[in-house]
């Protein structure tokens, strides 16, 4: 037996026991693959989520602006009772819950004709068309309408040429309310679209056959089937608007504070890190209420 | 079916809403070639001026590498943990998986501030200063589940028989998946990469949290919004963003037939 054999069969030894050990142990190989994401999500995201919930429980010092670190409630205690930000919280959360209202609305009849009207091809130039926006630069859509909103834009040029007064909404709760509609409506769109086309069309001819006009079976069979396609949508409508303060800055004008902002403001000029934490830790824990709510109503028992 | 007249009433929404998603972008691209500084509607003129402007502008420059070098490095990331993931999770059931799907998805579904200011929280405690690789670590960690959730559909819908037969002519692992599975997904990796470009190169809150004094392309543009400041350059940088995000998309849903580029949990 030459030398060369030999280091081969040595070679081939040494790759064996690995796939052997795999092939005995089929979860080992997902385990290793699965090991570097996974870390990296608890390493680094969880624990600064977690961070975030701890921090909240601190406080700074006014004179210092150091981090003193010791449990309390103060930040949840100056919250819930100071009238400025009881309003910023009913303010957002009331825009939110308008915006995934009129999202739901706008999509409702879109997804329903993208599912159960359209052709297959115009199925998927739809699907690509809703994509798009989607896809399209957060910035670019929220300048968009500024340029359109602002006092001498498209709107009012619109308005006066169908001899309307203008309309003057920039930087008003309506350009907000408009502009968030706008910005997640595809969010809404694709969810409740997925839910509607898993509905066999069998069940709709068995409403009918029963004596059901279309709109009835609409009613009764398609929207409760859909519901949960409009909650997966409604968590990104809700949530997204929940957060954000970039909006609100660019086209809400005055007085139309976020929770967003006052997060913002806290970490990046009055540098209390603590209080933006609390604060921060409201969206989440009216996620979290919302989420269980829906898992109630019965909501992702389809999904 | 429904009547003619419910179709008709249909079809007429469905073309408003497309007006109401499509015409607030196609604007931006007019206002690109203003003559006028001031933005008003209609524009006065047309001229390419701007362009050149913005091309010679070296805070846009700066931004511009800064985004397309923190883009290229988060989407790299992604694309090695994203494919890990995929492939672990698809190789075997086991009780975490939806957890791990779950987990995975919350940066892109919780409020870009939340993620902004507990990974700001942790750098600061952990003591490692903003710089580019503190970027590059948040843009990474929502990334990762446009390549999940890509290359895990595509490995649904390969056949195992292939991998098998594969195996039972004699070819090893690495054989097998180097000329068998890697030619089978790679179009979904290609996809999920683009989208993870596309979704780093526009991020605008986490990277505020995350960038310390730095500018990428997207803190530049809201700053100059903000304060109303530069406009004829915020049309044209806008007008490329919007190509930007919108170029990979178009060709990640031709790669994958459409669902890989849906972002929000569309199809089970």
């Amino acid at each position: 037996m030459s030398v060369t054999t030999a280091g081969r069969l040595r070679k081939n030894r040494g790759a064996a026991p690995l796939q052997g050990l795999f092939w005995r142990l089929p979860w080992l190989r997902s385990v290793l693959l699965l090991l570097p994401p996974v870390a990296w999500f608890v390493l680094i995201y969880l624990t600064s989520l977690v961070l975030l919930l701890i921090t909240a429980f601190w406080t700074i010092d006014t004179f210092t602006t150091q981090i003193v670190q010791v449990w309390n409630l103060d930040n949840f205690r100056l919250i819930l009772n100071e009238p400025a930000y009881r309003l910023i919280i009913g303010r957002t959360v009331g825009l939110a819950a308008l915006v995934t209202i009129t999202d739901a609305a706008l999509a409702f009849p879109f997804a329903y004709f993208m599912a159960r009207v359209a052709s297959r091809r115009t199925q998927t130039i739809l699907f690509a068309a809703v994509l798009l926006p989607l896809w399209a630069s957060y910035l670019a859509r929220v300048y968009a309408w500024i340029l359109i909103l602002n006092h001498s834009g498209i709107l009012n040029w619109s308005l006066q040429w169908i001899g309307l007064p203008p309309a003057n909404i920039g930087y008003t709760y309506v350009a907000m309310w408009i502009v968030f509609s706008y910005i997640w409506l595809p969010f809404m769109i694709i969810p409740t679209y997925a839910a509607m086309e898993r509905v066999p069309e069998t069940l709709l001819e068995a409403a009918a056959d029963l004596g059901a006009p279309r709109w009835r079976a609409v009613r009764d069979v398609v929207l409760p089937l859909a519901i949960p396609g409009v909650v997966a949508g409604s968590i990104f409508t809700f949530s997204l608007t929940l957060g954000d303060y970039i909006t609100p800055i660019l086209v809400g004008g005055a007085g139309s504070t976020f929770i967003g902002n006052v997060v913002y403001q806290s970490v990046g000029i009055a540098n209390n890190v603590p209080f933006a934490a609390a604060l921060a830790i409201v969206p989440v824990a009216i996620m979290a209420i919302y989420l269980l709510i829906a898992r109630r109503l019965g909501a992702f028992e389809a999904l | 079916m429904e009547g003619t007249w419910t179709k008709l009433a249909l079809r007429i929404w469905v073309a408003l809403i497309l007006l109401f998603l499509f015409i607030p972008i196609l604007l931006i691209f007019f206002y690109a070639f203003n003559t006028s500084n001031i933005e008003s509607w209609p524009i006065p003129g047309l001229t390419l001026k701007w362009f050149s402007a913005t091309w010679d502008d070296p805070e846009i420059r700066s931004a511009l590498a800064l985004s397309l070098q923190a883009g290229l490095a988060a989407t790299a990331l992604a694309l090695v943990l994203g494919s890990c993931a995929a492939f672990a999770i698809h190789r075997m059931t086991f009780f975490g998986r939806d957890a791990v799907s779950l987990l995975f998805i919350l940066p892109l579904a919780l409020p870009g501030i939340i993620t902004g200011i507990s990974l700001n929280a942790f750098f600061s405690f952990g003591g490692f200063p903003l710089s580019f690789w503190t970027i590059v670590v948040g843009h990474t960690t929502f990334c990762i589940v446009v390549v999940y959730n890509n290359v895990l559909a595509r490995l649904r819908r390969t056949q195992g028989s292939l991998i098998e037969a594969a195996m039972d002519l004699g070819a090893n692992g690495f054989q097998t998946f180097r000329d068998i599975t890697l030619p089978l997904i790679s179009t979904s990796v290609v996809a999920g990469a683009m989208l993870a470009f596309a979704l780093s190169f526009d991020e605008v809150i986490v990277t505020t949290f995350t960038a310390g004094a730095q500018n990428t392309l997207p803190i530049w543009i809201f700053g100059a919004i903000r304060l109303g400041q530069r406009l004829p350059e915020v049309n044209v940088v806008v007008s490329f963003v919007i190509l930007v995000t919108i170029v990979p998309v178009v060709i990640a849903a031709r790669l994958t037939g459409g669902g890989g580029a849906a972002r929000v949990p569309a199809a089970r």
